[in-house]
């Protein structure tokens, strides 16, 4: 097909690239929206209170309460856990004391129901926390990330992890294609058309390049038995049952069933406490409770899990309940599930504080920005070529793409920006309202696709940034009027997750009114097109491309 | 352009995607069964493995049929280690885990 290596993973590269370009650009913009959805979800339910610590009671105190309750709520558990105060970093934020426990699984199940309360630390009485309204908040905009929307979530999964699979190969062969990767980040050409935006396109990928390969393989890995079960049919054998043979290897839960849980406060404070002598106060997040058929009840005790002392994962001491004598760790993670946990941390960034969690972000946006420059060079490189006469079908195809673009890179993240206005202006008690922020996410997209097709293409970039910038300058405001969670509060209680969102938003809007400028400037395009607009469009419905002049 | 010469380079184009989507799927898959079934127990981490490795073996299928000189080299180049691998998982004792 083609005479060298190189040339043949530029083709590889290309096409790949353009087949999932818009899915993937999907999925890095909702993913990176991911790294900051406990804050997003922290923004979209306003009714939560603002964050108090207070004094706490000391461990023996906390862990009296906590038994309290359990033994009321749940006599006969299989398993009962006691959440101590801490700043936890999933979910991010202040966790307070809290109780959880699961029943009896029914014959022949390996779990039962489980329940939870919220304490009050110093009362021990249980809590009862506002109703918030109802929305699926950040996480909405990270499951959209691997399961898509409007889709069975097993239909997002696949059409996921085939972009992400192409990605990958992209990746690589992206990477074969640079022979001159070093020299190639170090040059870049600006104002100078193609040139600067393959120049962009390199150096954005070559920087982030660490970044991608890591987050396009841990992204596969989740789903390893969806995408590659092949090796469990091997050793497993076929079918349901096989399957659930792998998992039943890889579970703790005992086969032999459980007796109810027991523990006494006097040893649980005592453990507490020597475990915070070894860890640090407050650094132990929560102690679990169970008592396996035929082996001595324990209680676990986990630190903060992704906390930098306890490493990827948090650190686990367990003793008899009876006596508080250790008792060896139940890990039966050998290499290769350590390594997929290694995968897992670094796709998540959970063990991340705010600094490396902002490189997360940025490292995601300029993910989303490889993804729209390699669109949008696969344009500008035929456009050049095209002037020179192309066939009905490719010029067909180039508009496609150029519609495709616009309204996708600037259109999502408007329609994003619709989603949280929707947040907050739909009536809260609205049937199917959390739907309806999804549908006004894909109202705002689709609405933009059809803008981007009916406008000169140069006309619908600058219209559409114009637009999302508005979007993102509304929010803050939208969120001022409607709420008293607004800067004016947040900023003074110094409640970072409230003010960083209202912040990034009108961050977001001048970003897109920068572009816009600039855009306008460059192409030189009058405000008002008057009737060369009209005329465009029926172009375009024909299937026609309006050229532009070469830059 | 002459057209049949235009056909042609098409389907050569269609069959080496095919070569590269089923056939590196078919090849990787083969070889993580074999490298699952060959590793020590305990057999839930040689599964492991096999399935962390599978998309590493799948990209680089893909790129090597990308670079073949022929898409018939390219199906000869991916069916012949599948059944060679095949028949490993066979007289490995592929499913027998039961």
């Amino acid at each position: 097909m083609h005479s060298s290596f190189r040339q043949s993973m530029a083709w590889l590269h290309t096409w790949t690239g353009l087949v999932v370009g818009w899915v993937l650009f999907l999925v890095f913009v909702t993913g990176t929206a991911g790294y900051v959805q406990y804050e997003i979800s922290r923004w979209m339910r306003p009714e939560l209170p603002m964050e108090a610590r207070g004094d706490l009671p000391s461990p023996d105190v906390l862990v009296g309460h906590a038994l309290a309750r359990l033994e009321a709520n749940a006599p006969e558990a299989k398993s009962w856990q006691i959440i101590l105060p801490h700043a936890a970093r999933q979910p991010r934020g202040w966790q307070p004391l809290s109780i959880r426990w699961e029943e009896m699984p029914p014959d022949r199940q390996d779990f039962g129901r489980t329940g939870s309360e919220v304490l009050d630390a110093v009362t021990g009485q249980a809590l009862v926390s506002p109703e918030p309204r109802d929305t699926w908040g950040g996480a909405g905009l990270y499951r959209m990330h691997y399961a898509l929307h409007y889709v069975p979530y097993w239909v997002g999964y696949y059409i996921v992890g085939i972009c992400t699979m192409l990605m990958l190969v992209a990746v690589f062969s992206g990477v074969i294609t640079h022979k001159k990767i070093i020299a190639d980040f170090f040059t870049f050409r600006p104002g100078k058309g193609q040139r600067s935006w393959l120049d962009a396109h390199n150096v954005i990928s070559v920087m982030s390049l660490p970044f991608f390969t890591m987050i396009t393989y841990s992204g596969l890995v989740f789903f390893t038995t969806w995408y590659a079960p092949a090796p469990v049919a091997a050793v497993y054998g076929t079918g349901d049952a096989a399957m659930n043979r792998y998992w039943d290897d890889r579970s703790t839960v005992h086969k032999a069933g459980y007796q109810p849980a027991r523990a006494e406060a006097a040893l649980l404070a005592r453990l507490v406490t020597e475990a915070e002598a070894e860890w640090g106060a407050g650094r132990v997040a929560q102690l679990r409770i169970e008592h396996p058929r035929g082996e001595p009840a324990f209680v676990e005790l986990s630190g903060i899990a992704g906390d930098r002392m306890g490493g990827l994962r948090p650190a686990h001491l367990r003793f008899d309940a009876a006596n508080g004598a250790p008792l060896p760790p139940d890990d039966r993670d050998g290499a290769a599930a350590r390594t997929e946990r290694l995968l897992f941390d670094l796709h998540e960034g959970i063990f991340a504080g705010w600094g490396l969690r902002w490189l997360y972000v940025v490292s995601g946006l300029l993910g989303c920005g490889v993804i729209a420059t390699g669109l949008v060079l696969w344009t500008v490189k035929r456009r050049q070529k095209h002037i020179k006469g192309a066939s009905a079908g490719a010029r067909f195809g180039l508009r496609l793409v150029e519609v495709l673009n616009a309204g996708t890179i600037i259109g999502l993240p408007f329609g994003i920006a619709l989603f949280f206005l929707a947040n907050r202006l739909l009536p809260l008690q609205m049937e199917g309202r959390a739907q309806w922020e999804f549908h006004a996410l894909f109202f705002g997209w689709g609405w933009a696709l059809l803008w981007a097709s009916v406008r000169p293409l140069k006309r619908a970039w600058i219209d559409l940034c114009r637009l999302a910038a508005a979007a993102c300058l509304a929010i803050p405001l939208v969120n001022a009027l409607t709420t008293d969670r607004h800067l004016g509060a947040s900023l003074p209680a110094g409640d970072w997750a409230l003010a960083g969102f209202d912040l990034s938003m009108l961050g977001f809007a001048a970003g897109f009114t920068l572009i816009a400028g600039k855009l306008r400037r460059k192409w030189a395009v009058p405000d008002e097109d008057g009737a060369s607009a009209g005329t465009a469009a029926l172009a375009a419905r024909h299937g026609r491309v309006r050229h532009e002049p070469a830059e | 352009m002459n057209l049949p010469s235009d056909l042609q380079a098409r389907l050569s184009v269609a069959s080496r995607i095919g070569a590269a989507v089923l056939g590196g799927y078919a090849l990787a898959s083969a070889a993580a069964s074999a490298l699952a079934l060959s590793l020590p127990p305990p057999r839930h981490e040689a599964a492991l493995w096999g399935m962390l490795l599978s998309f590493l073996l799948y990209a680089l299928a893909v790129i090597w049929v990308m670079q073949a000189r022929s898409a018939t080299r390219a199906w000869i180049g991916m069916a012949l280690p599948t059944a060679a691998l095949a028949l490993a998982c066979w007289l490995l004792g592929a499913g027998g885990g039961a």
